[in-house]
């Protein structure tokens, strides 16, 4: 099932949430949605589930408009909001069934699929506690268990790793790739690592608009049109003898100290052009050894840095 | 299962699970008993086989009890987020709204349910008036409508349920009681309007036996009204 968002604007009085935000999930894929806080992610998702009514526009799950049938729309979406919110005092088999039951599953079937949830998400030692009494863990558990419950062909997931331990947090995200194989999903985080992780594509939002969209690998192509090199040389003392020699390369367009505590220096190459072996002749010439040449790989986190700072 | 029935019986059940069902349970039917058989104007002090005594200890503790009962069940969504969970789910506001107001009435039927022996054996010790007693269920059974509707109106306003709670019983004091000193200060059509909102003169019409539709309208009316306020309620913090 396809989820296409058309130009969404919403509003919280005078503050714009979302700004024409249009974009496309594909069937089966996991699409992550990044931003900083208050970038309007939770907003897109709530829109997306028929909770909340966008001021303009309109999403479309396999072309079926969720605020025109949201009755409709809302069967084929398992949702786990922010927070995962859930009833404390029921225990957790009893919630399993109600949230069956609310989507209409009925006799064998929703036994069938409570313990079948429940065999996935690895709840079986605590479904007859309340949910008030388990971890938090096992809460993120019972969360994606509900959303689960009817086999939902698109999945909403609003940051299902907040508040999880290391080893929660990648047992969460083999849950999240298995289920991804054959639904569509949406995932929203603030943890690049985890969206880098789990998801085909990714999308940027800032201030309600989308301003990166594309795989990781094409995004970190795209932020870093020039070769970047870490080099230190080694076998002359004068540093800026070394910085000078490095200027005086042809392919070189910037050389920096580095900044981060390491000795060395950060080579920026000219579009298209690479200066590795330039510099490898260099020393050669000079009599110097390299001690460091390291392709630099511009990271998600400078990517969503870059797209997102403050003009 | 029809999903006013679903959330029906999650309520319901969750009235036992937070031991709130046992508790009323108790009061109720300690309260009930206490003055229907051992003090005051009981059955042995007036030597007469009759259950007023009973009405009027279960009208009062039915009315304090029912905004306690009724002010958990939107405010308490509202400040924990599952009301999220629940609207994102393919089931209307009203279904949720008539199956939470279902759940509280079912257990004041069954609260009242379990006072019948006590009929029963007053019935045994002389003769008593049949009419007067079914009426005197039905007019609980209505009343309880109207204030668990306009309890679920009051939770649905906000988040916090001490004032769910407190607001409820200020609706119901005007119900029960300001509207008619408000009907005898005014006459003419504002003294009218509020004789008709006073909620004990419709009741007492109906426990005096006095079928009336008119009576009838008017608690159904409360009753419908109340929700669909607090349908506009849920539905007006949606689009926010």
């Amino acid at each position: 099932m396809e989820i296409v968002v058309k130009e969404l604007n919403h509003f919280y009085g005078p503050q714009k949430a979302l700004d024409q935000l249009s974009f496309k999930v594909r069937t089966g894929e996991i699409l992550g949605f990044l931003g900083p806080n208050g970038a309007g992610k939770t907003t897109t998702m709530k829109a997306i589930t028929g909770y909340l009514t966008p001021s303009e526009g309109d999403v479309f799950i396999d072309g079926i408009s969720v605020t025109q049938n949201p009755e409709q729309t809302k069967k084929t979406i398992g949702y786990l909001p922010e927070n995962n919110p859930l009833y404390g005092d029921m225990p957790v088999i009893d919630y399993l069934i109600f949230a069956g039951q609310l989507q209409g599953l009925e006799g064998q079937k929703l036994k069938d699929r409570v313990r079948e949830m429940v065999r996935v998400c690895g709840l079986n030692t605590e479904k007859h506690k309340k949910i008030g009494e388990l971890s938090k863990g096992y809460k993120q558990r019972v969360g994606l268990a509900q959303a689960l419950i009817h086999d939902p062909q698109v999945l909403i997931l609003d940051e299902p790793t907040t508040g999880l331990d290391p080893n929660q947090i990648i047992e969460i995200r083999e849950l999240i790739r298995q289920i991804g194989k054959e639904k569509t999903v949406l995932l929203s985080s603030h943890i690049l690592a985890e969206v880098e992780a789990t998801c085909d594509r990714v999308l940027i939002i800032n201030k309600g608009k989308l301003v990166a969209d594309g795989t990781p690998e094409e995004l970190r192509k795209q932020a870093s049109g020039h070769e970047i090199l870490h080099v230190s040389i080694g076998g002359e003392e004068d540093k800026n003898k070394i910085f000078k020699a490095l200027q005086d390369i042809p392919q070189v367009a910037v050389v920096d100290f580095r900044n981060d505590k390491k000795s060395g220096f950060e080579v920026q190459s000219k579009t298209g052009e690479s200066s590795a072996k330039s510099i490898f002749d260099m020393c050669v010439n000079n009599g110097w050894y390299l001690t460091e040449l390291t392709p630099f790989e511009k990271n998600l986190e400078d990517i969503f840095r870059e797209v997102t700072k403050e003009q | 299962m029809n999903k006013v029935l679903i959330i029906t019986s999650k309520e319901f059940r969750g009235y036992f699970d937070s031991l709130m069902a046992y508790i009323m349970l108790f009061i109720f039917l300690g309260l009930t008993g206490f003055f229907t058989w051992l003090y005051g104007t009981d059955v042995f002090y007036t030597n007469t086989a009759s259950l007023s005594p009973f009405f009027q200890t279960a009208y009062w503790t039915l009315f304090l009890f029912i905004p306690a009962l009724t002010m958990k069940h939107i405010a308490e969504e509202l400040k924990t987020g599952t009301i999220e969970l629940l609207l994102t789910k393919p089931i209307s506001y009203w279904q949720v709204i008539i199956g939470k107001f279902l759940a509280t009435w079912l257990l004041i039927v069954v609260s009242l349910a379990l006072t019948i022996p006590w009929y029963i054996t007053i019935a045994n010790l002389g003769p008593i008036d049949h009419g007067t007693v079914i009426t005197g269920y039905l007019g609980l059974l209505l009343m309880s409508g109207a204030y668990i509707s306009i309890g679920i109106f009051t939770s649905s306003l906000t988040q916090n349920q001490i004032v769910a709670f407190l607001l409820a019983l200020i609706g119901g004091i005007f119900f029960q009681i300001l509207f008619s000193m408000l009907a005898s200060v005014f006459d003419g059509t504002l003294g009218n309007i509020f004789e008709y909102l006073d909620l004990r003169g419709h009741y007492d019409n109906i426990t005096r036996g006095i079928i009336d539709s008119r009576d009838f309208i008017y608690f159904l009316s409360v009753i419908f009204i109340s929700l669909a306020g607090a349908e506009a309620s849920l539905l007006k913090k949606n689009l926010k």
